[in-house]
């Protein structure tokens, strides 16, 4: 360590050099002393007035030297050549702001991820760190001090998505005392919950506790409750977002309306409910999706409906009691203001159709696992029978196949996480209703969570037959006489290591979750990105799964990757103890670090405006200028780079500021070239 | 006039005659040019490619350089054999995804003079080119004598429907190209569920008993949805479901007397052209029988009207929306 | 190497001690009593290596499709799945040895069902390959009809399956032939067997790339 008496006169500014060895991580490549060295002596005339280096500069012990110097030395920038900034950049703003110093005139270089871990050359490497170290002097030098934007925040909250995940997340900022506006685009909160017939591994009735809590959010004074509503557009910023929502019409006064269900009793047309029957029953045009529904007002499926194909029937009209039904209802759309969302979108499932191998579509008695729910579940099409698809025959034996559409590179390359217990479930239920043989087919078992493996013991208790090998083919061609009649399994038994055939009755596909269809659609409309198998992304996937990259929108449940109920219940939790914390704080300090456009120069050419992946830019028709939202802006810098006038500046992103780095960086300062 | 290279293979000539004549017959009728490739050599069927890498590739390669020479413009080759269009296809595509095989290749071909790039040409199966090219409309407007109350079993063999690297059929396991060109020619096609399951390729030559088991079970899957005749594209599927027939009846100790014929004579017999000219007769399980239900005036074909549906079961769900333009034809073609 | 070029049309025909491909003579050496490691861990890399394509052989999840699709699994001494296990746990000898390549019929089921999309059905020709060349299999049949189908196109260019099949059956199955007759004999009468081979103009080109491969092909191994 080396130190200037405060004779630097090429610049006003006073700056500190902090090297870090980061234990050996830096210093095993990079000389971390002598560029502690190189940078008091030869950026002296640059303002560096003091170089230090330390094993830990990130450790209290290290932050206090910094802080000290502060203080003792009169500092005015700090330069810390360590880690990335992605993780220590906070610790070090926040040691020089208790230090008394603008925490955003401090700029910590990366010799860590960009030199010693990219590197084996020792003598290259601390030439390297050296010219970083001088680029970020450079840089720093052109900082100025910013005060992070403060922004108040509405007490309201969107959540977006009656499933459990939304349901949990409303109930739990409604009883802390604010509004909460519930949008679901089904008629009925419940979400696929709804339509289970039991849960693993407890074996509690889905509908059983489930409706409690859609009970509970359908009553609630704090809970705005927006059923068959969908989210159209999402303006604003964390704290104040405007949303506009489309009540979709249901063609029935929901004033008058008493849910006594007459109409739908006296609804003469039938047709395949594909919704929540997974298309095994029926239902009416004006039909509530299920009897516990909430809200308990039906619903008018127009495009089905005859009056709205022909101009005749009206039976729902005539038989009203109390004069609900409304043909010339319209869509309502309005606004709300809101401080927060939550997206719980939920999931759809794998399509089954797609693995022709195993005959959903073309064999009857092949049926998804939503199917089979809808069999078991004793409000379903068959009143709990499990049966053929005859609708009478009760099978003697039954193959369950698991990772139908999940962990398979011509599917979806993931495992989507509850298949297994689905599977089990299922096992454990046809034995107790049918006595039939049961097998199951997997590649490995997962029963990872609480009391899952013990449902497993349970399982095999129950004398399930587990073959371990994918199922290749599901086929009616039988090849010897006991094959006659039957579906037939063909797979490899990789334990006993022989191709088998198995002869069952039925085949019920554990098919896999997928992101909804339109997913990316409502990515976008959030200010959200999609991941590679097309699930909303979370802003850190170990540390921080319920935020997202857009400040003030969280997600909830399978929308952020399959999972089970337990895990959505925490994740829907999770997101209103965050929305909560920042309703409670009334306001909201953001980075200041964001673009500002110079309106002058700006020609409203809009080219910056759909490259927003923040949705921050306006267009002033009147001025024929675009404006950034400081609140929205999150500094990515893309404008900065698009603007062909280069009328975008960015607050600690100049243009100034990168080219003085960039100067830096190439020892330009120092009036030397880079020599090895 | 649709304008292609022909790869026919080393059967079209001898085993497959049916298949080169009917060939013949009825590309002037849909419009399809077939200029031979010249001088081309055997694709090594299964038995090159057991034996070496390099040599097998290059073996495949030089009648790829030499159509790539003989273009003319025409971008595609059209093999009738399956296994060799999957060998054409294959390196062409195993050279595109591997570099260092193209090097190898490439290397060897220089030794004769010949050169290849790997990718430019469109390997295509003839019935790819029928359907997708020529177009079931054009089929359908040259049948003459509809193939009414002729019960056909389509069996595609495997290595037409799969590995496809190129994704130009419907499905791997049941594809409906052929289910659909046979019902153009008015015939009707029995949902056959193992047309797409191996016959035993060379099978019947090396392990006998494997093969003709693999043989029983496509027959005897055939005559339970009672079809009269069975129709594939490969020349091998060809021989080993008709001419090994005999074998197997012997092995099995069964009477199976399923004829099989080439779909190209199906489809001259439907145009109105003369059986003899279509190689008719040459079959070894004799096709007599079969085909004179289309000779003779036949009542309306049974329309199979929906099974009335009882009120206990369970309603199906719909099919996968294949290409659009080819569930409309289906619907069409009914 | 295994080329036969330089042969005369008869020759072709005839069989030769030299042609009988021999089981090696170590394989039938009594085991010895002191024991030797069998795994040989460079095994997956170069049944990888030799496969056309990338073979993926090392994403294998072991999960039974491929063994479950084959047609043909029931006849083979160890379903594929398996074999990849041996291959992957550097079984050379037992690997090389298997019957099940020689059974495959090449349907490709395995290929499009694979959840890791291994190129199930060209590792299984990269092993008739190493398996010749080893001299390591217990039934020569497969191995010589794919050998003698390879002379004839080396020789002529085109495939011969009146020699190939007259060879063959001679010698593999000789009592077979009196009951193929019938089927032979509707096969010429039909003349979709010709008795005489048919040869390309440009068999010595032809020639000329196969030598020329063959040398790539050993200095590549």
């Amino acid at each position: 360590m080396t130190q200037d008496n405060g004779n630097s006169q090429d610049v006003q500014e006073r700056i500190g050099v902090y090297v870090c060895h980061c234990g050996t991580n830096i210093a095993g490549t990079v000389d971390v002393q002598q560029v502690a060295e190189w940078a008091a002596t030869r950026l002296k005339r640059r303002g560096v007035v003091i170089g230090r280096d330390y094993k830990f500069m990130c450790s209290s012990l290290g932050q206090e030297l910094i802080e000290n110097d502060i203080k003792e030395l009169g500092l005015t920038r700090v330069v810390v050549a360590a880690c990335s900034p992605h993780l220590h950049e906070a610790t070090f703003r926040n040691a020089c702001q208790r230090a008394g110093l603008n925490p955003y005139l401090c700029e910590l270089v990366s010799i860590r991820e960009q030199v010693s871990w990219v590197h084996t050359d020792k003598v290259a490497a601390t030439v390297k760190s050296q010219a970083v170290v001088s680029g970020g002097v450079e840089r720093v030098l052109r900082h100025e001090p910013l005060e992070p934007l403060r922004v108040p925040i509405h007490p309201a909250t969107l959540v977006v998505g009656g499933g459990i995940a939304g349901i949990q997340s409303a109930l739990e900022i409604a009883d802390a005392g604010y509004r909460v506006y519930l949008v679901e685009r089904e008629p009925s909160i419940g979400g696929h919950m709804a339509q289970f017939d039991k849960t693993f591994p407890t074996l509690d009735c889905s509908a059983c506790i489930l409706t409690p809590r859609m009970v509970q959010a359908g009553a609630h004074p704090n809970i705005t409750l927006l059923t068959y509503s969908e989210v159209e557009k999402v303006d604003g910023y964390v704290g104040n977002f405007v949303v506009t929502i489309r009540k979709k019409a249901r063609k029935i006064n929901e004033e008058l309306c008493t849910g006594c269900g007459i109409c739908q009793e006296k609804c003469p047309v039938k047709i395949i409910d594909d919704v929540y029957e997974a298309g095994l029953g029926y239902r009416k045009i004006v039909y509530t999706p299920f009897p516990q529904a909430v809200p308990k007002f039906p619903v008018m499926d127009v495009e089905n409906c005859t009056y709205f194909k022909k101009g005749t029937c009206k039976a729902c009209e005539k038989f009203c009691p109390t004069n609900a039904i409304d043909f010339n209802q319209q869509d309502e759309v309005f606004s709300v203001e809101v401080g927060n969302i939550v997206l719980a979108t939920g999931y759809d499932l794998f399509d089954a159709r797609r693995v022709t191998n195993y005959g959903y579509g073309r064999l009857p008695n092949v049926f998804t696992s939503l199917e089979f729910e809808r069999l078991s579940n004793a409000a379903g099409p068959t009143n709990g029978s499990i049966v053929l698809r005859d609708g009478k025959t009760v099978p003697k034996a039954v193959g369950i196949i698991h990772c139908v559409g999940s962990r398979d590179r011509n599917f979806n390359n993931y495992c989507s996480t509850i298949c297994c217990m689905q599977g089990l479930k299922f096992a454990h239920l046809v034995h107790e209703r049918t006595g039939a043989t049961v097998y199951n087919f997997y590649i490995d078992m997962r029963t990872a969570y609480k009391a899952y493996d013990e449902f497993y013991q349970r399982v095999l208790e129950e004398g399930t037959l587990f073959v371990r090998g994918k199922v290749a083919e599901v086929t009616d061609v039988p090849r010897i006489k006991d094959e006659e009649g039957h579906l037939i399994i063909q797979c490899e038994d990789t334990l006993a290591g022989k191709q088998r055939r198995i002869p069952v009755d039925m085949v019920i596909l554990s098919i896999g979750l997928q992101p909804r269809a339109d997913a990316k659609e409502t990515a976008k409309k959030f200010g959200l990105s999609c991941s590679a198998d097309g699930w909303f992304i979370e802003k850190h996937p170990k540390l921080d799964p319920v935020a997202t990259m857009t400040e003030g929108v969280y997600i909830a449940g399978c929308a952020q990757g399959p999972k089970d109920i337990p895990s959505s219940v925490a994740q829907g939790a999770a997101a209103a103890a965050r929305v909560l914390g920042k309703i409670q704080q009334r306001e909201m300090a953001l980075e200041p670090v964001r673009a500002s456009i110079n309106q002058d120069q700006c020609s409203g050419c809009r080219i910056c405006n759909n490259l927003c992946p923040f949705n921050a830019i306006l267009f002033h028709d009147d001025r024929m200028v675009s404006e950034i939202n400081p609140a929205l802006c999150q500094g990515c810098g893309t404008c900065v780079a698009a603007c062909p006038a280069g009328a975008i500046s960015g607050t600690a992103f100049s243009n100034e500021q990168i080219m003085a780095q960039i100067e830096g960086l190439m020892l330009l300062n120092v009036g030397e070239e880079i020599t090895l | 006039m649709s304008k292609y290279l022909l790869y026919p293979g080393c059967s079209m000539e001898t085993s497959a005659r049916a298949y080169y004549d009917s060939l013949k017959a009825i590309s002037g009728p849909v419009g399809l040019e077939l200029e031979e490739i010249e001088d081309w050599n055997c694709c090594g069927a299964t038995e090159y490619l057991g034996i070496s890498l390099t040599p097998a590739y290059a073996l495949i390669s030089r009648n790829l350089a030499l159509a790539a020479q003989q273009n003319h413009g025409k971008r595609a080759v059209v093999a009738p054999c399956s296994a060799c269009y999957l060998n054409l296809a294959k390196a062409d595509y195993y050279m595109r995804e591997q570099p260092t095989l193209a090097t190898h290749v490439n290397q060897a071909l220089a030794a004769g003079g010949l050169s290849y790039t790997p990718g430019s040409l469109a390997i295509r199966h003839l019935l790819d080119v029928l359907i997708y090219d020529i177009g079931l409309d054009t089929i359908k407007s040259k049948v003459v004598r509809p193939l009414t109350g002729l019960r056909v079993a389509p069996y595609l063999g495997c290595m037409v429907p799969r590995p496809d690297y190129e994704k130009r059929w419907s499905d791997h396991e049941h594809p409906v190209e052929l289910d659909l060109l046979l019902k153009a020619l008015g015939a009707e096609v029995i949902d056959f569920p193992l047309k797409t399951h191996c016959c035993g390729g060379h099978m019947t030559q090396i392990g006998p008993e494997t093969a003709f088991e693999l043989i029983r079970r496509l027959i005897v899957s055939a005559e339970a949805h009672e079809a009269d005749i069975m129709t594939t594209v490969c020349p091998m599927c060809q021989m080993n479901l008709d001419a090994y027939q005999g074998e197997a009846n012997r092995y099995f100790g069964s009477a199976f007397k399923m004829p099989i014929v080439f779909f190209t004579q199906l489809m001259g017999v439907a145009f109105g052209l003369d059986p003899k000219d279509l190689g008719f007769g040459l079959e070894l399980t004799s096709a007599r029988k079969a085909m004179s239900r289309v000779g003779v005036e036949t009542p309306e074909p049974p329309t199979s009207a929906p099974r009335p549906r009882k009120d206990s079961s369970l309603p199906m769900p719909k099919p996968l929306p294949t290409k659009a333009d080819l569930a409309e034809k289906v619907e069409a073609a009914k | 190497m295994l080329s036969h070029s330089g042969r005369t049309r008869l020759e072709c025909f005839f069989l030769k001690k030299e042609d009988a491909m021999e089981i090696a003579p170590e394989s039938q050496a009594p085991p010895s009593p002191i024991p030797k490691l069998i795994e040989d861990l460079t095994l997956l890399d170069e049944v990888s290596n030799r496969t056309a394509g990338v073979s993926r052989l090392e994403m294998c999840i072991q999960c039974g499709t491929c063994g479950g699709s084959c047609p043909s699994a029931a006849d083979m001494d160890h379903t594929p799945r398996m074999l990849f296990a041996m291959i992957r746990a550097g079984m050379r000898k037992d690997a090389l040895m298997s019957n099940t390549p020689w059974i495959c019929v090449s349907c490709y089921h395995c290929v499009v069902r694979c959840p890791q999309n291994v190129h199930i059905a060209d590792v299984m020709y990269t092993l008739k390959g190493m398996a010749i060349e080893a001299k390591l299999y217990r039934d020569s049949t497969a191995p010589d009809f794919s050998q003698t189908f390879v002379d004839m196109v080396e020789e002529y260019g085109r495939s011969f399956e009146f020699g190939l099949a007259t060879r063959h059956y001679l010698k593999h199955f000789p009592l077979r032939l009196p009951s193929m007759a019938p089927m032979g004999f509707g096969m010429l009468t039909r003349q979709r067997m010709s008795m005489t081979p048919r040869r390309i103009k440009g068999i010595d080109q032809l020639k000329t790339i196969l030598k020329k491969a063959k040398e790539v092909e050993a200095v590549h191994e």
